[in-house]
């Protein structure tokens, strides 16, 4: 049995070792055609004609077209606007147009050449203030998607009380995903006309939503399974239903199975990204360092269609004040539409772009009235009895400030400042050192009532020939969420983990257990499945007196308790906990059922000559409730600090004209084994009574910290202040000529 | 006709000469262990051993290969025991979602690095979006240290 707190090997990792791992493009299917997309060339506009090459081969090709879709054609998420072919309309570059599948990759590749696609064009909507001002109206009649507004207490009076009333204005961009296995999906017709699908996803159940529509299928008729996934992030959340259906629309079209694998190049240039944004603050304090009034207005870029951006604005709008306590606060949040691809999920969801801006607006205030950065962020810090903008109360697992101490503690923070201000004194240095401290706090769950609306369902099984199987939809994309599923069901059974298998995330198999994302999979999923093993456990001790250890005793006992069934279910469902109340209207109340918290430290140094930054040293105190497999925990921190720093100091997204430019590892630049450095994280449990042994969220909130903190310690290093991100070297050349400080 | 061997096996390939290593190791002899990333050298994800040296198959066309030794990720453990090295991944977590690592673990699998920056340095060649590397470079490290006491 392994227990949960133990750090359990990788129950996937033998299989990932020796290669042996079918990932979706490893997979064989007997007859199998190849799907590409014609995609649109320009950002806005209207498709006028569509001509195919009478040299070219097309008998050996299968074409769909939108007029080949069965039901729908749109791909239901939360509304009903993004096609999945484009009749005319043309919305954003790289839009979806046709399909052709060919038995030979590179031929399927070779057929879009010959396929010559005439627009009218008209100028397109390109940024945030393009899309205010109404260039073009994308979208109804102001290009807003989404907007909401949080109040609290009185923002008037409170810039009366302040004696210190300060601006910022903060500014962060697309982020690729940037997962090494690109999307992928394979689809198959079966003789009944149920369609199968296989690929890399996140969420089995939203691509099968998607279809049933598409297809004009009832549920049963259409089956999602995920096949082993080369990492997600985010990116894997809503994307796939559009491959998935192409594949499947090319499947039914041919008769054949037809697999869609992206490139990198069109993987980068055609799916989501991040949503680049735009965060204004005004704060006012008072001169002994309390915040009396937050007046925060953000603006996000959905791109085209709405897909998730009002989700992804709603976790941005609810963490934008940070984990400050303040008695009065307005946030104004908007997501506007342009002609770029839709942005949409990525780690973090919202939250890394109104963090960065809140952590840098603290800064700027510390350095404004003469105080501390750190006095300042404890002087205003989130308690247990602490009230947020929303008007939550926090009552327990609130482990804010003790992330905060320990990180100080860990990191050398006074000393190193002392040190680092020694050595950026002596001239002939050839670099300037600077340590830069940041907070967070992140939701665990869905926003607000958005887990009762879920109601997600998890079983474990009892199988006639003796095993234990966990059944859930959530997918392991790389986190580990099988081996922590396996941990939470052998701990709660005191059963050997080998008797225990992880069913395949396959809609006709399992219950609907919701998306995988949001931090949401060991805290409420783990915890459904905690209680569907109490079930069980409880039936077992009823016919074999105590829990099986063996394989022969756990097929005596499943017997009994399975009469002529090949397995018996336990299956529960999330329970909404009675004292959790959110009006989405007003949208005050419980935000979220919990929060975890972190402290991050950067240490780095910026070379004179060339402006290259160089991390030195990361540490951070991530308060998770309890780390149910402390060493897969630190790997999540660990990578999630990764993607943030990439996210601070290289990932730059070149959109022109609407479209990614660098849609390569060449030029966008994600962080290398040099450019990342080691890391220092220390788990911090402030248990959650109602997480599985008091497990919070873990997987995003490591991606929300490191940008601001990077910035600080630039500032720390060399007296440069910096309000967007990425900060590339040219930019710190910039603010040196701006300041005449030239190394 | 162009001879080579690959994972000790002698092979040989009549397609076109140009087609990339990586899709005959995949598409011709079902090697499925090798990933494509980014087809264009970048990723690290494909590497593989060519006469010992790492090198990325997605841009070799399968005409160089001619005469040469070829390694893949299929090669590292025998049929029931992990080489010491995938062991180690195991034990220190060094594989999340898993598509990076049958590259990093041939090209660590001819590196004489044995410390952390040196890791580091030998292995730059290779992307991983998962783990922030450093379990990776404590995997690789333990490894070695393991190898060093049992000669």
């Amino acid at each position: 049995m392994v227990k949960v707190g133990e750090s359990a090997l990788r129950t996937d990792a033998p299989e990932k070792l020796t290669g042996a791992a079918k990932y979706i493009d490893d997979r064989k299917y007997p007859g199998c055609l190849f799907g590409a997309t014609l995609r649109t060339s320009i950002a806005y506009g209207r498709i006028q004609k569509i001509s195919f090459d009478k040299a070219f081969p097309w008998k050996e090709c299968a074409v769909a077209r939108a007029a080949d879709i069965p039901g729908e054609n749109f791909v239901t998420l939360i509304e009903h606007d993004q096609p999945l072919l484009t009749e005319d309309r043309v919305m954003h570059p790289m839009q979806p147009i046709l399909l052709v599948a060919h038995k030979q990759r590179h031929m399927a590749y070779e057929a879009l050449k010959h396929i010559r696609v005439e627009y009218e064009e008209q100028e397109p909507v390109l940024t945030i203030e393009q899309s205010l001002a109404k260039k073009q109206v994308l979208y109804g009649p102001d290009n807003v998607f989404k907007q909401y507004l949080i109040e609290k207490g009185d923002l008037n009076k409170g810039f009366d009380q302040a004696d210190f009333v300060i601006q910022g204005e903060y500014r962060v961009p697309h982020q690729e995903q940037a997962y090494i296995e690109n999307n992928g999906m394979a689809a198959w017709v079966k003789k009944d006309g149920t369609i199968m699908v296989e690929g890399s996803l996140q969420c089995p159940y939203y691509v099968h939503k998607a279809m049933v529509k598409i297809f004009a299928r009832p549920a049963h008729k259409i089956r999602i399974a995920q096949a082993v996934t080369g990492g997600a992030f985010g990116g894997k959340e809503d994307y796939p239903s559009i491959i998935a259906a192409h594949a499947a629309l090319l499947a039914l079209k041919s008769g054949k199975p037809v697999k869609i694998i992206y490139d990198r190049h069109e993987d980068m240039a055609a799916t989501t990204k991040r949503h680049p944004a735009i965060v204004r603050h005004k704060t006012g304090v008072t001169k002994a360092g309390k915040l009396v009034a937050q007046d925060i207005e953000i603006l996000m870029d959905g791109g085209a269609f709405t897909t998730l951006s009002q989700v992804v604005l709603s976790r941005g709008t609810l963490h934008s004040t940070g984990t400050y306590e303040c008695p009065n606060v307005r946030v104004h949040s908007r997501v506007v539409a342009t002609n770029t691809p839709p942005n949409g999920a990525f780690r973090g969801f919202g939250a890394p772009q109104t963090i960065f801006a809140a952590e840098l607006q603290i800064e700027k205030v510390a350095k404004t009235i003469g105080m501390d950065a750190l006095a300042l962020r404890r002087a205003n810090i989130w308690k247990p009895g602490s009230i947020t903008a929303t008007g939550q109360r926090l009552q327990e697992s609130v482990g804010a400030s003790q992330c905060l101490d320990i990180c100080v503690k860990n990191s050398e923070y006074a000393k190193k400042q002392r040190q680092y201000s020694r050595w950026n004194s002596r001239k002939a240095n050839p670099t300037w050192r600077g340590i830069g401290l940041a907070l967070c706090h992140h939701g665990a769950g869905f926003t607000g009532s958005g887990e009762v609306m879920l109601a997600s369902r998890a079983a474990v099984s009892l199988t006639k020939d003796g095993w234990v199987k966990i059944l859930a939809a959530s997918t392991d994309m790389g986190q580990g969420a099988n081996t922590v599923f396996t941990q939470i069901v052998s701990h709660a059974l005191g059963l050997p983990a080998e008797l225990i298998r992880v069913e395949t995330p396959d809609t006709g198999l399992v219950p609907n257990s919701g998306p995988t994302v949001a931090s949401r999979t060991t805290m409420i999923i783990g915890r459904i499945l905690e209680n569907a093993a109490g079930q069980l456990k409880d039936d077992l001790v009823k016919v074999a007196g105590k829990v099986p250890g063996t394989r022969a005793a756990l097929k005596r006992a499943a017997d009994t308790l399975c009469g002529d069934e090949p397995h018996r279910h336990y299956e529960t469902e999330y329970q909404k906990p009675a004292d959790v109340s959110w009006d989405d209207k007003l949208y005050r109340g419980e935000a979220y059922g919990v929060f975890s918290y972190a402290a991050i430290a950067v240490d780095l140094e910026i070379d004179k000559l060339t402006y290259e930054v160089k991390l030195r040293k990361v540490t951070t105190a991530q308060d998770i409730g309890k780390a149910i497999n402390p060493c897969l925990a630190k790997g999540q921190i660990m990578g999630g600090t990764a993607q943030a720093l990439g996210y601070a100091l290289l990932e730059y997204a070149d959109f022109r004209g609407g479209w990614m430019r660098n849609s390569q590892f060449t030029n966008y630049l994600i962080p290398s084994f040099v450019d990342t450095p080691p890391m220092e994280v220390i788990l911090v449990e402030q248990p959650y009574s109602r997480g599985p042994h008091g497990a919070k969220g873990l997987g995003e909130m490591p991606m929300d910290l490191p940008a601001p903190a990077v910035v600080a310690a630039l500032q720390n290093a060399a007296g440069v202040w910096f309000d967007a991100i990425p900060v590339l070297p040219e930019h710190i050349c910039a603010a040196f000529i701006k300041t005449e400080k030239l190394g | 006709m162009i001879r080579f061997t690959v994972n000790g096996r002698k092979r040989s390939f009549s397609g076109h000469p140009f087609k990339r290593l990586i899709d005959v190791l995949r598409e011709d002899l079902g090697l499925t262990g090798t990933k494509e990333g980014c087809g264009e050298g970048e990723c690290g994800a494909c590497t593989v051993l060519v006469d010992g040296q790492p090198m990325t198959s997605c841009i070799i066309p399968i005409c160089q290969m001619a005469g040469r030794r070829i390694e893949t990720v299929e090669s590292l453990s025998g049929a029931q025991k992990l080489s010491s090295l995938q062991q180690s991944f195991v034990k220190h977590a060094g594989a999340q979602c898993g598509f990076c690592t049958p590259g990093i673990l041939m090209t660590a699998s001819t590196s004489k690095a044995k410390k952390p920056e040196a890791i580091r340095q030998a292995l730059a060649g290779h992307l991983c979006r998962c783990t922030g590397y450093q379990p990776i470079v404590d995997s690789v490290a333990a490894a070695k240290k393991t190898r060093r006491s049992k000669p």
